[in-house]
């Protein structure tokens, strides 16, 4: 049988979802059931004086209206940060109270403050109308740059200031610098950007009184974690009385990774008044109240000498967390952050510094790279503007500072376990045509156009992760993965992955693993998940975890499932069990024709015993059954990188830019389905374009957010872009026996430097992300203002 | 949202009988629907005009092209007769929204809602325009008064535009990027006795640009507009463009419309 890894399988998941046949929490219906609609703040800060309810309990159709004490009272605890982060002088970070409806103070635009259940979602909605709530003011807190310095949200956490985080060696990077012969600085914004996900945030919970359970269906990445947290901390239900159901679901990018108040209240609620409750938010309710991604405001040095070799890296960060610390909100400009921000460079000194504010803004917390993104744009725009100084080719000066010795030991924290990165950027100016570039820059200016080219060399540091060093790190949870597979008696076979496919084509994927593993073919096997009852616990889908951690475990469990075939093989066949192997489906006695294939080992493990005479083809003391469970903790991130480059066209009298030419090359170690991950890497490309030119979440200075529909927050559309030119270089990971390495944050990672590095080299001026058309214009403007008056 | 009285009117006369202080004519539904949807707008009364079959439809004559009310915008975009014609005024149908809004948005729905960004009212303008209603005849350049704001009176249906056939003409937009609406959109036509210059997104409201026609009238040639200073007094300025660049916008706009022409 030809191995199916490696090969275009074409995704099992599609004809489903694409037919229309996909199951979406928003599907699924109960009898009986009610639907919830959210009373929400209209201020971004405010005193709840009070909560009137009478009117609205009179309105038709109304069920129940439960408010923040309501839940007080059931003792229903607050949503929780899930990571501990450390100050630099060694204090705890500060986190305020998160009540899932809130008590006291509402703190951003879209905070929960009550909930409406009524018979249908028209009643809910107009008696959620009649809910009066009298709000004392408060000035919000919004700006990133100036939280530390405006009025104090929680009376308990001063400057507004959740932690002042550092990791490097400030004497070492002061001492690098006195000895660089250039030191080039840069100030910037990464913009903060709303998920998206095309399918939004939907919760149903039945509540059956007689046996006391809860079945929760919700649109998460982590159904396992969010079982645990909403009955360890929220206190809704015990763990065994919950039962947590993520069906499919239509992208997260992160933002479904978490329990959020909803998919607590709804529980929680539907226990209550002991009738099922649906509640799916509206798009306006995803804009405010997903949590949002990025938002840093950095300032980055980079100590250098003459001939480009870089000597130290320090790196100013605030990030905002948004007005609650959410559960990985806070690991996400720390660990996730600071370690990628030296680059993919040998980086003799360097030091990451975030302070991370509160503001009442939504909850901020991991998007696709989450960190990553924001390290790279940091030192892939600081390099780029070194190679300017210097009068260096931007590819040359990063050639130079690569290191070539693998295992790397990366500045900051990461033992990088392999990687050519030189090979990398060779290939990526190859595909892209480097060298013909100025050609093409005077065939623009030719049509009125400046065109810019920019590069971006990455690393980054996912499949999440060794547990023992997260845990030491700070995360409240190990980040192993599990894996059950199940033969059923006739043979094929359920792969059970505590893992969550929520668009990655896992069904497709894993089932190729699988296959290959046990030499069943792909058809006879079914990859199931997202239902904590079935299969064993898992930590979820994200930071690019679910092939490296998850399909290594489904490899443990097949090469369990191998060894107990071995061992009843050879019983069946009478040989010894060191003479048997098994290949392509079959266990077959060394040096001899004898052999069984795995469907007969399946059926002979179900069914030990013959008609007529007490024989078993089990060795003594082997259990029926074959079944084999493995939690797999991986002893190392895996390190995917590569270069990205990117061309721009743009016109200066409109200054619209254009994405002219894109080359993507990746090394993300063996790659499973080349199909599945040129999907993941188009992906990740565009909504890193959609940052550097397009997107940007945009709140006024009371706090209201001002993009909270497509008419006003830019989402980038096919018609945006050129054809990709993929390409891979592989030098497979030493961490997991696959040999893989992540691959579906690397795009959002690595395109918006190599973008904003190609529209600088086009206006000649420095700019923020995101590109829009007018900011690009003024610089043109600017430049040309400059230009005249130098003549 | 709010529950509402659903009347399919079979006559013009039936729908304006129905109609009072709080309803509203059903046609594409592009913009009532979203607004009734979100809360922003509520009626007692919603009266479809869209089987009323007098409103739809396309008549090409020598001097005019008439369109119904009811028509959609992907039947304007289809029309050969219409594109031997005005094929600016196909190119424009083409290039509003998306395939569904073209599959249900209406011109007739599009100049009464009279958003500042839509493109139709620039047309209406260009090509000097007849709004005829079911009680009289309105010009173009009386039609539009502001904001969202026309002429139109209550009960009063709208029955067809009549476009005036220029000699050369042509529309070009800058689509905001997110909702594809047009920050500035110019439409350029150049009749026997002169130009129009209409310009939408650009202000509170659809108007004629006085100085470019002008300008254009003695000179046609992109060349002429150079000298043309476009104040940005006036202009909308929100988070995706400020007045300056809309101004910019016009005088760039304005002449690739021209050398498209």
């Amino acid at each position: 049988m030809a191995s199916l890894v490696g090969s275009r399988v074409e995704r099992k998941e599609d004809k489903k979802l694409l037919t229309g046949r996909g199951k979406y929490t928003a599907d699924v219906n109960f009898i009986n059931q009610t639907f919830a609609y959210f009373v929400r703040s209209p201020h971004a800060r405010a005193q709840i004086k009070k909560v009137d309810i009478a009117k609205a309990m009179k309105a038709s159709g109304v069920v129940s209206i439960l408010t923040g004490a309501d839940i007080a009272n059931d003792k229903i605890g607050g949503l929780i940060a899930g990571w501990r982060i450390k100050s630099e002088d060694g204090s705890d970070m500060k986190v305020p109270a998160h009540p899932p409806l809130a008590n006291e103070t509402v703190n951003y635009v879209g905070d929960h403050v009550a909930v409406v259940i009524a018979e249908s979602l028209d009643e809910a909605r107009n008696a959620a109308e009649l809910v009066k709530v009298d709000y004392k003011i408060l000035k919000a807190v919004v700006d990133t740059n100036k939280a530390m310095n405006s009025d104090q949200i929680y009376k308990d956490i001063p400057k507004n200031l959740c932690f002042d985080w550092l990791l490097g060696d400030r004497a070492k990077v002061k001492e690098a610098f006195e000895k660089a012969d250039k030191i080039i600085k840069i100030d910037l914004i990464n913009n903060r950007l709303i998920p998206n996900a095309m399918e939004p945030r939907a919760a149903n919970a039945d509540y059956n009184p007689s046996t006391e359970e809860i079945t929760l269906y919700t649109t998460s990445q982590n159904p396992h974690l969010a079982r645990i947290i909403i009955s360890a901390f929220n206190g809704v239900a015990p763990e065994n009385k919950l039962r947590v159901i993520a069906p499919d679901v239509g992208g997260g990018f992160g933002s479904k990774i978490y329990p959020y108040a909803e998919e607590v209240v709804c529980s929680w609620a539907a226990k209550k008044i002991e009738r099922p409750v649906k509640w799916v938010a509206d798009r306006t309710e995803s804009f405010l109240s997903d949590c949002h991604g990025r938002d840093h405001v950095t300032h980055a040095e980079l100590a250098v000498k003459n001939d480009g070799t870089f000597l130290g890296f320090k790196n100013e960060t605030i990030a905002n967390i948004g007005a609650y610390a959410s559960v990985f909100a806070t690991v996400t400009p720390t660990y996730l952050f600071g370690p990628c921000a030296t680059g993919v460079y040998k980086m003799p000194a360097a030091y990451t510094n975030v302070k991370a504010v509160f503001t009442n803004t939504a909850p901020v917390d991991a998007y696709r790279g989450a960190g990553r993104p924001e390290a790279t744009y940091t030192i892939e725009t600081l390099v780029e503007k070194a190679a300017r100084e210097l009068g260096m080719d931007p590819a040359e000066i990063r050639m130079k500072n690569f290191p070539t010795q693998f295992p790397f030991q990366q500045t900051l924290v990461h033992s990088v376990d392999s990687g050519d990165y030189v090979s990398g950027l060779k290939k990526a100016m190859e595909v892209a045509d480097y060298k013909g570039f100025e050609k093409r820059k005077r065939d623009s200016a030719s049509r009125g156009k400046l065109r810019g080219i920019g590069l971006c060399s990455y690393f980054e540091a996912c499949g999440i992760a060794p547990s023992p060093v997260v845990m030491m790190l700070g995360c409240g949870i190990g980040l192993w993965e599990s894996a059950e597979v199940r033969f059923n008696p006739t043979g094929n076979v359920t792969v059970f992955t505590g893992s969550h496919s929520h668009g990655q084509g896992h069904d497709t994927t894993f089932a190729q693993i699988a296959a290959d593993q046990l030499g069943v073919p792909i058809e006879n096997i079914e990859i199931s998940h997202g239902d904590t009852d079935k299969g064993p616990f898992g930590y979820g889908t994200y930071g690019s975890r679910s092939l490296t951690v998850g399909g290594t475990a489904i490899v443990k469990a097949c090469d369990k499932i191998i060894a107990k075939g071995k061992r009843v093989a050879a019983k069946m066949l009478e040989a010894n069990v060191d003479d048997v192997e098994f290949s392509n489906g079959e266990f077959v006695v060394a040096k001899s024709n004898k052999k069984k294939t795995i469907g007969e080992i399946a059926f002979a493990c179900y069914l030990p015993g013959t008609y007529g005479e007490v024989k078993s083809p089990l060795p003594e003391g082997e259990e029926p059954g074959l079944k084999e469970t493995s939690f797999f903790d991986p002893a190392n991130f895996s390190f995917p990188a590569g270069s990205h480059i990117c061309e721009v066209e743009v016109d200066p009298e409109t200054g619209e830019t254009k994405v002219a030419k894109y080359t993507a090359i990746d090394d993300f170690g063996t790659i499973i389905n080349p199909l599945v991950v040129e999907g993941q890497v188009h992906g990740g490309i565009v909504q890193g374009i959609g940052q550097a030119l397009y997107e940007n979440c945009h709140y006024d200075n009371t706090g209201q957010l001002v993009t909270a529909s497509y008419m006003d927050y830019t989402m980038p559309r096919a018609d945006n872009f050129p054809e990709f030119d993929l390409g891979f270089t592989c030098t497979p990971a030493t961490s997991n026996p696959l040999g893989t390495k992540g691959c579906g944050e690397a795009g959002a990672i690595a395109s918006p430097p190599a973008v904003m590095n190609a529209v600088m080299n086009a206006i000649g001026t420095e700019i923020s992300m995101p590109a829009t058309a007018e900011k690009v214009w003024k610089a043109c403007n600017q430049n040309k203002k400059k230009n005249s008056e130098a003549a | 949202m709010k529950t509402f009285n659903y009347h399919s009117a079979k006559d013009v006369k039936e729908a304006s009988k129905l109609s009072s202080s709080s309803s509203a004519f059903l046609a594409g539904g592009m913009t009532t629907i979203p607004s009734i949807k979100l809360g922003l707008a509520s009626y007692k009364d919603i009266i479809d005009i869209k089987k009323i079959k007098s409103l739809s439809g396309i008549k090409v004559t020598g001097k005019t092209v008439r369109i119904g009310s009811t028509t959609k915008h992907v039947e304007v975009a289809k029309s050969k007769d219409v594109k031997k014609v005005i094929p600016s005024l196909v190119a424009l149908a083409e290039g509003i929204g998306d395939p569904q809004v073209r599959n249900r948005g209406t011109i007739g729905g599009s100049i009464a809602n009279n958003d500042p960004s839509a493109d139709y009212p620039s047309a209406c303008i260009a090509l000097n325009a007849v709004i005829h209603t079911n009680s009289r005849k309105i010009d173009a350049e009386k039609f539009f008064k502001g904001m969202f704001e026309t002429s139109l009176k209550s009960g009063e249906i709208i029955e067809a535009i009549e476009f005036s056939i220029p000699e050369k003409s042509n529309y070009q937009k800058y689509p905001n990027p997110a909702s594809r609406y047009a920050v500035v959109g110019v439409y350029v036509a150049k009749h026997k006795k002169g130009v129009n210059v209409a310009v939408t997104g650009a202000k509170s409201c659809v108007y004629n640009d006085k100085d470019l026609s002008k300008a254009l009238t003695n000179n046609f040639s992109s060349s002429a507009i150079d000298s043309v200073r476009i104040s940005s007094s006036g202009m909308n300025s929100d988070i995706h463009a400020s007045a300056e660049y809309r101004a910019n916008m016009v005088k760039v706009f304005a002449k690739k419309a021209v050398e498209a022409c």
